[in-house]
């Protein structure tokens, strides 16, 4: 059964549909990787076996009794400990809700149980999505199944690291400021970051709530692509989401080709001072996209010189009202002080004080200070505008050529103990190429671009809002070309990457 | 210093915030039911109590009525406006800030005319009506007083979180000299009324759905720049905020006799002895670091919209008064009178059923009060305003006496029927048989010799002396005018 796992998700889909396997015996397979592997990867902070075979159970008699099931049906999926699931505990990585177990349902959640896919766990991720190593999460380390003793990139670490190392065939990521594409980038798989209000947010953790947005992620842009098509649509629930309808992402992954399409190269995200093997790897891709019939243009969008420092204004103000509700009153962790009288304010500074994480207080303490009275119109009112800028910068781009590429990260996952992994600024400034999608509303992608010393480098794909569908006709036959070129990426369990 | 003194002293300033919780059927950012009563923490969903995850929706019902309420004061309604968040930590707010409007209200600069006591108008500026969301209730157990000093613990009922409110802010109200403290209470009720008018909400004081907090400052002279406020919270009855405002006239003026400085605070109000005392110190420094609510889209009210919003405002009650006042030819007091007992609406009712003015305001105030108060129910549902115009209309007939038409009224008030029919089944109605009338005043005549000289001497008051033994030979349904008219023709022949 294992070769099961080393199937795409799409595959998984025509297997189960053709009756070639079961959704029990894909889900067990997945299972039982997960428990073989799990104590070097680290991927998962719950695995929820009985309520995945469960599901896969119910799929499978509803097939065989001629039901009329979603295509992905019986393909197993894992869910960043970040979605609410009602009745599995629901941590956000973080001590304050170590063991809250949600009374309602998340949107997301809710799509995926209708359509029948077993739910193999919540994956691992930095505390609240705060972080690009998932080393910040209050439920261990999660490894990067290409070499143990890298970070798998975060917040959305576990969920790539669970594609990674094959423990499960899709999984539902977040991206604030680049939690999808990066880990997807530093795993070798593929993280979409949808248009801001394609996919619900209701029953997703906020962090940052006009930057949030659910990723679909997976080995391949295809099985994104199904992924994103099942999550995506109107919920009444969020009002920020989008009327859209959705359709035809995996089809546009699958049928599109790169002849005449026009990738912008963003001057300021050309690679400069990136690692060298990150940049070369870059450069490659451009030229089999070229090779391919693409039309390769550079284009400048100045402002997004300022958008790292516009998002560590915005997203931090909204972190430190979004988890003010932390406060040891209604649910969650809650801690009397040590000393002194016991009231509400005690105890709340005093759960705060325990709940929290060191990110996560770093980051509610620089929102709170740029909300303040006299620094309002200084920080939070400037980067707002900055904001608005980025948008502008991207609109004319995008006047000028189909996507914007540049390569998802400065550099390949970062080695445990490495200077940079413990400098707050160092990381994040590697998100400075992530980061311009999230302020300005955007969809982008990060596809598997090649190796940099052993480990995946991503290609970033940007695309104009609402336009998530030219992400795939870019990305599906980008990775098509690479594969043929001979360029390494992340198919089948590949010889070398770790296991057990 | 007394309050007599201080008013002459100093020129008060006053400035007042008025809380209406709106009547929608659900709460203002979800789908939770906004119902008073109700167990602990059962009108609630994930998102009024803050779960994590859980995102708000606007309630349209709620703008709606934000809007109307924005009309009837005169305000620009904004063509875009966004919602804020107001950040602080408190164990009845459930995500630790309060979904409200900050620079962006959705109604701006307006005025509402209010009627003092004795006719004089006043204008009261409006500066703001915002929309925002109620917070829970906390409960603090174990103390004397049920005040959190001294509690053991508190318990908190989110039932209330989330439920609509508009908050009316005015604009420092100046020139009210000595009747800052009837200016303040009948803004308050103006606002009451209006809030009925438009059927925006229940707008029961003593249920909270209104609250006040009164701002006063006092300054030597109506040039001098603003004094320092306080601002005392949640005064919940019209005699309250004549209470607290005059309260703090005398306390503040008492202050600045003395040579203290005001202290810039919240201040709280106590029923049981008028008085206020000291809450919490409130600065400009005050930091609820307000910024644009993420998780909701600005909101932006389409002209058309609010022109059928503004098609539909009711005759607000003012204007109403007003323009009844005149069409019936009452009285200033008159009018006050039916208005503050509550009986505008059923005399309105009963003159559009056919009864004259000046009769539906006597059996209202009158006979039907009476009985309302005897039974302890509220005279404008003792009975209907259909029922009083046809008892008035068989008085007209003449089919009636007043006598005869309130013992048929107490009738149709204990349910036995309408008047009509209670009238022939008691067999009240007026003896028209002029044989037994005749004979009545026949007998009366030849009983009472005296008095028959006296009128046939010109005093024509003397025939009410005969009235009475006539009235109880005939059981009293005699038709007084007729039988009048028999004794002159008997006497004078």
């Amino acid at each position: 059964m294992s070769e099961l796992i080393n199937r795409s998700a799409l595959e998984l889909a025509a297997g189960l549909k053709a009756g070639e396997f079961s959704s029990v015996e894909v889900t067990q397979a997945h299972l039982d990787r997960i428990h073989a592997t799990e104590a070097d990867f680290g991927s998962f902070i719950t695995v929820t076996d009985d309520l995945a075979l469960e599901t896969a159970k119910a799929v499978d008699a509803e097939r065989s009794a001629g039901g009329d099931v979603h295509a992905l049906a019986g393909v197993p999926v894992a869910l960043k400990d970040l979605v609410v699931t009602e009745g599995v505990r629901t941590t956000a990585g973080s001590k304050m809700l170590e063991n809250w177990v949600p009374p309602y349902e998340s949107t997301v959640h809710k799509k995926v149980k209708a359509a029948g896919l077993p739910v193999l766990g919540k994956t691992n991720l930095d505390e609240f999505a705060m972080g690009s190593t998932t080393e910040h999460s209050a439920f261990g380390t999660t490894r990067n199944p290409w070499n143990l003793e890298h970070v798998p990139g975060g917040s959305s670490g576990g969920a790539a690291a669970a594609l990674a190392g094959f423990q499960a065939p899709l999984s539902v990521g977040t991206d604030t400021g680049g939690s999808v594409r990066q880990p997807a980038a530093f795993t070798g798989t593929v993280g979409v970051k949808p248009t801001y209000g394609s996919i619900s947010r209701f029953g997703i953790i906020a962090m940052a709530s006009s930057l949030d947005q659910v990723g679909p992620m997976g080995r391949n842009v295809a099985d994104a692509a199904a992924l994103h098509e099942l999550l995506a649509g109107h919920d009444p629930l969020d009002s920020t989401s989008l009327p859209d309808p959705v359709a035809g992402f995996v089809s546009a992954a699958q049928t599109s080709d790169l002849g005449g399409k026009k990738l912008g190269v963003i001057k300021q995200l050309r690679g400069e001072g990136y690692q060298d093997g990150v940049r070369d790897a870059f450069s490659a891709a451009l030229d089999v996209a070229a090779a391919a019939g693409a039309e390769i243009v550079e284009v400048d969008c100045p402002s997004i010189s300022y958008a790292l420092d516009a998002y560590y204004l915005i997203m931090p103000s909204e972190v430190s009202s979004n988890l003010a509700r932390y406060d040891g009153m209604r649910y969650g962790l809650r801690v009397d002080p040590e000393s002194g009288p016991v009231t509400a304010e005690t105890v709340m500074a005093a759960t705060r004080a325990a709940g929290f994480g060191n990110e996560v207080k770093r980051r509610i303490i620089l929102g709170t200070y740029a909300l303040s009275a006299g620094y309002y119109d200084a920080y939070y009112g400037s980067a707002q505008k900055i904001r608005t800028l980025v948008q502008n910068d991207f609109a004319k781009a995008f006047a000028r050529c189909d996507v914007l590429v540049s390569p998802t990260a400065p550099t390949t996952a970062l080695k445990f103990g490495a200077e940079a992994a413990s400098d707050p600024m160092a990381l994040y400034l590697g998100d400075v190429a992530t980061i311009p999608a999230n302020l300005a509303g955007i969809p982008g992608l990060s596809l598997p671009a090649g190796l940099a010393d052993g480990l995946p480098v991503g290609f970033q794909i940007l695309a104009p809002a609402r336009e998530d569908v030219k992400l795939y006709e870019v990305a599906g036959p980008l990775e098509a070309a690479l594969e043929a070129s001979g360029t390494r990426v992340l198919d089948t369990l590949v010889e070398g990457l770790t296991t057990k | 210093m007394k309050y007599e003194e201080a008013i002459k002293k100093y020129d008060p300033v006053i400035g007042i915030e008025v809380h209406v919780e709106l009547g929608t059927a659900t709460k203002m950012f979800d789908a939770a039911p906004n119902t008073f009563g109700g167990g602990p923490n059962t009108n609630i969903t994930p998102t009024s109590l803050g779960l994590p995850g859980s995102l708000p929706v606007v309630n349209e019902k709620g703008v709606e009525y934000a809007i109307k309420i924005g009309l009837a004061l005169g305000c620009e309604i904004a063509e875009t406006c966004r919602f804020a968040r107001k950040n602080y930590f408190y164990p009845d707010v459930p995500k630790d800030f309060q979904t409200s409007q900050s620079d962006e209200p959705i109604a701006a600069e307006g005025e509402v005319e209010i009627e003092l006591e004795d006719g004089t108008m006043f204008t009261i500026p409006i500066e703001r009506a915002h929309m925002e969301e109620d917070a829970g209730k906390n409960t603090h157990i174990g103390g004397a007083t049920g005040r959190i000093h001294g509690a053991d613990h508190s318990l908190v009922d989110y039932n209330r979180a989330g439920v609509p409110l508009v908050e009316i802010v005015t604009h420092p109200i100046t020139g009210t000299g000595d009747r800052a403290a009837e200016v303040a209470s009948t803004y308050v009720r103006t606002l009451r009324d209006i809030f009925r008018a438009l059927d925006v909400s229940e707008a029961r004081m003593e249920q909270g759905n209104v609250r006040a907090d009164v701002n006063v400052s006092l300054r030597e002279s109506p040039d001098a720049p603003l004094g320092t406020r306080t601002e005392t919270k949640n005064v919940n009855s019209f005699r309250s905020i004549e209470r607290a405002v005059r309260y703090e006239i005398a306390r503040q003026a008492t202050r600045l006799e003395a040579g203290e400085k005001i202290v810039q605070e919240t201040r709280h109000f106590h029923e049981g002895t008028g008085e206020t005392s000291s809450g919490r110190p409130k600065s400009d420094a005050d930091d609820y670091r307000y910024f644009p609510e993420p998780d909701l889209v600005p909101l932006v009210p389409s002209r058309d919209w609010v022109e059928e919003l503004r098609a539909t405002l009711p005759e607000l009650p003012a204007q109403k008064r007003r323009r009844l006042a005149g069409v019936w030819g009452f009285s200033d007091l008159e009018m006050r009178d039916i208005v503050n007992a509550g009986l505008l609406e059923v005399i309105e009712e009963t003159v559009d059923a056919g009864a004259k003015p000046a009769a539906a305001r006597k059996w209202w105030t009158g006979e039907v009060a009476r009985l309302a108060n005897q039974k302890d129910q509220p005279t404008a549902e003792l009975v209907t305003p259909k029922q009083v115009a046809a008892l008035i209309g068989l008085i007209n007939e003449g089919k009636l006496n007043d006598k005869l038409a309130k013992d048929v009224l107490t009738a149709v008030a204990d349910g036995e029927g309408e008047p009509a029919e209670v009238m022939s089944a008691r067999g009240l109605e007026i003896v028209e048989d002029t044989g037994a009338l005749e004979a009545a005043v026949e007998e009366a005549i030849a009983a009472n010799p005296d008095v028959v000289e006296k009128i046939k001497g010109g005093k024509m008051q003397a025939i009410g002396a005969l009235m009475g033994p006539i009235m109880k030979a005939t059981r009293g349904q005699a038709d007084a005018g007729k039988a009048k008219d028999l004794i002159l023709a008997k006497i004078n022949g």
